[in-house]
């Protein structure tokens, strides 16, 4: 049992940390939830991929720099660490990208992944649905076969960075409704689609912060030609879990962001903090822990991982936890600002926003706790 | 970077599970809680044999330490298994006395360390003077440091109850035999108190799987308004939230083995000392009733959360540990 890195994973961790350290932006980019602060993070991923560092645990051949789960950990340190701005292009290079990479064709992956890694294409995830949230299983939009390819049709909401993106990628509905007592998982397809196609509206929704931080895209007989269709048709179902589990479990929110973010805590309570609260103290000294704990079961998983063993319902827990940490590291923050914790153009006050939505996207914490008590705990199956 | 058990760690572990889980530990317990130490010398002497305390022992003094990792690893199964007596006190103490050699003082090293490394010598140990030191009428010997004084209680105050039946309390008796006195007293107190960190740590995290492992088998098989109580979600989700909390607490307990800083120490501590206090809440909760009753030996560990949570650094403390270490400018690294 050791937490040496390697000398690979040193290496890595010194030129990123240089490299950032020379190009870091001094000024912290506008917020990605806007209009202009988009286009100035859509600068900055091709800063990254110039230099590749958008994307390091992918191939070489698309933009990457073959880094295995720990290097890609360590880069995320230095990132976070050096107060790199947030990631337009997640969505596309922590949910799309591993689904091509294990389901795409070799054609789509050297059509797609570049250009996502370089920033050009912009992905918006489109999964849920007005009547479909964490019960994907429950979805209606449609896909209708057609020469050539699909055609689209239905309702997605909610859809993160849709307001500007250029592309998503979703799964809808490709057999009619299961009869009764079919099985609802059945019949879906996955696929790619242009936001700008004929057929496609995108109407913008104001988050609580009322920054249009996503989206409701209306689908009138959208096409979409064979080639994005990922994996076989009815097959989406299979294909997106494990895209779901990608997003709860390793990758989308890596241990970084939050020990980076535990440090301006930390740093925040030095200034702000009354020595006599010694409650705050307490909330403080937790964050720094539970980013720790977070960073610790990373490597353990990590560790699994590299010897081979499935990440499965551990990313159940690692959602919970990782939401929950967040949510508390931006109320404590709240609660050492003080009455000036009101004012919503602070950096502590967007990631509050963004931190209450944590327990509510890629799956509930409530249906992520079914999980883990079923699939890890053994307990039977129930809904009351 | 392998964050995992080495084979010979997993081994190790699962040789003191079968061990404990052969002798039955619940009866020894309550023997020793009665009085009768008896049962509980045995099992100690099982672990002695099977090298736990040795782990705390350098190699020079029929040791085979330090070995933080290995010593986490026994002392989560001791905290499972409900092993009664002064483990952490035994292990604080040894590696006491292992400071004072490296800092020149061999004298109490040569005389005390070889038998409790073998387990055949137990011992208490406060650090604090006056403190509530733990089985002092069972421990072959109570180390007692005051200040930069390193001494032998010549005995003790009554014996006071404590919420664990199984933990019996009293105070030194003021004098007794000198061992060491200067600067190498406190900083090897500091250590000690490293090593008791990281073994109560373990030993709450321990208890806390036990009551989760235990709990989870009752909600299966405990049925009211005819299903088992664990298909329903608001015992799902406690169950839920007690695996969480130990198994991010788990992580930090083998992190802190590995640098054995006290700040990761302190957040070891406090993180699976919460932990498994809201595993005992959940276990009684979802038991309900019965769990609420002495006789069933659910109760063993129950009562354990708490007083573990708070011995060797309250959570307060070890938060204000973890606090005060990124502010240190320096800190001194390694099991020395």
């Amino acid at each position: 049992m050791d937490l040496t890195p390697t000398a690979d994973e040193e290496r890595l961790r010194a030129e990123a940390r240089a490299w950032l350290r020379a190009h870091v932006p001094a000024a912290p980019l506008p917020s990605l939830e806007t209009a202009e602060g988009f286009a100035a993070h859509r600068a900055w991923e091709a800063e990254l991929a110039a230099a590749r560092w958008s994307v390091v645990s992918w191939p070489e051949r698309y933009g990457g720099r073959d880094a295995d789960v720990f290097g890609w950990l360590a880069f995320e340190e230095e990132y976070y660490a050096a107060g790199a701005p947030g990631r337009v292009s997640q969505n596309g290079i922590h949910l799309l990208a591993p689904t091509l990479l294990a389901h795409g064709t070799e054609e789509q992956r050297a059509r797609v992944l570049p250009p996502m890694a370089a920033g050009e294409t912009v992905w918006a995830q489109a999964w849920s649905e007005p009547e479909a949230g964490s019960d994907l299983a429950s979805l209606t939009s449609r896909a209708v076969r057609t020469d050539g390819g699909w055609l689209l049709s239905g309702q997605k909401t909610w859809s993160s960075r849709a307001a500007f993106a250029d592309r998503a990628f979703g799964i809808f509905r490709t057999d009619p409704a299961p009869v009764a007592g079919g099985r609802p998982h059945r019949g879906l397809t996955y696929l790619m689609f242009d936001l700008r196609a004929p057929g496609v509206t995108v109407r913008p929704i104001g988050r609580l912060d009322g920054k249009p931080a996503f989206a409701e895209l209306f689908l009138d007989e959208v096409f979409v030609p064979d080639a994005d269709v990922i994996g076989e048709p009815g097959q989406g179902w299979e294909i997106a879990m494990s895209a779901t589990g990608d997003e709860r479990g390793l990758t989308l929110r890596s241990p970084g962001r939050f020990l980076a973010a535990a440090d301006r805590l930390v740093r925040l309570w030095r200034t702000h903090g009354d020595p006599a609260d010694s409650a705050l103290r307490d909330r403080v000294a937790d964050a720094v822990i539970g980013a720790r704990a977070y960073r610790l079961f990373t490597a353990a998983a990590a560790s699994r991982s590299a010897a081979g063993a499935e990440l499965g319902a551990g990313s159940s827990l690692t959602k919970v936890f990782w939401s929950r940490l967040d949510l508390a590291l931006h109320e404590t923050a709240l609660d050492l600002l003080g009455p000036e914790g009101e004012l919503a153009d602070s950096a502590w006050a967007e990631g509050h926003v963004f931190s209450l939505a944590g327990p509510i996207y890629a799956g509930t914490n409530e249906i992520q706790r079914d999980i883990i008590a079923e699939r890890l705990l053994g307990l039977p199956k129930g809904r009351r | 970077m392998r964050f995992l058990p080495t084979d010979e760690q997993r081994a190790f572990a699962r040789s003191l599970d079968a061990m404990l889980t052969a002798a039955g530990t619940p009866p020894a317990a309550r023997a020793w809680a009665a009085g009768d130490p008896g049962p509980g010398l045995a099992l100690w002497r099982r672990l002695g044999e099977a090298g736990v305390f040795a782990l705390a022992v350098p190699e020079a003094y029929g040791g085979l330490g330090p070995r933080p990792v290995e010593l986490a690893h026994a002392f989560v199964e001791a905290g499972r298994h409900a092993v009664p007596g002064p483990l952490v006190e035994t292990v604080a103490a040894a590696a006491l006395l292992a400071g004072l050699a490296e800092r020149g003082g061999t004298g109490p090293a040569n005389r005390f360390l070889p038998a409790l490394a073998s387990g055949g010598t137990t011992a208490s140990l406060v650090l604090t003077g006056d403190g509530l030191a733990l089985d002092p009428d069972v421990a072959d010997v109570l180390f007692v440091v005051a200040g930069d004084e390193l001494r032998i209680a010549p005995g003790h105050t009554g014996i006071r109850v404590s919420a664990d039946p199984v933990r019996r309390l009293a105070r030194p008796a003021p004098g007794g035999e000198p061992l060491a006195t200067g600067p190498a007293v406190p900083a090897s107190a500091a250590r000690a108190r490293r090593w008791a960190l990281l073994a109560t740590a373990a030993q709450s995290l321990g208890v806390g799987l036990a009551l989760l492992g235990r709990t989870v088998a009752y909600a299966k098989q405990r049925t009211q308004f005819g299903a088992p109580i664990g298909s329903f979600q608001a015992v799902k989700h406690r169950l839920a939230d007690t695996l969480l909390g130990l198994e991010f607490a788990r992580p930090l307990l083998f992190g802190a083995a590995l640098t054995f800083e006290e700040g990761d120490l302190a957040a070891a501590k406090a993180a699976c000392g919460e932990a498994a206090h809201a595993a005992a809440r959940t276990a009684l909760r979802v038991h309900g009733a019965v769990g609420y009753t002495e006789e069933f030996d659910l109760s063993l560990w129950l009562r354990k959360a708490r007083p573990l949570r708070d011995a060797w650094g309250t959570p307060s403390w070890c938060r204000a540990r973890v606090l005060a270490e990124l502010t240190a400018t320096a800190g001194s690294r390694g099991t020395g």
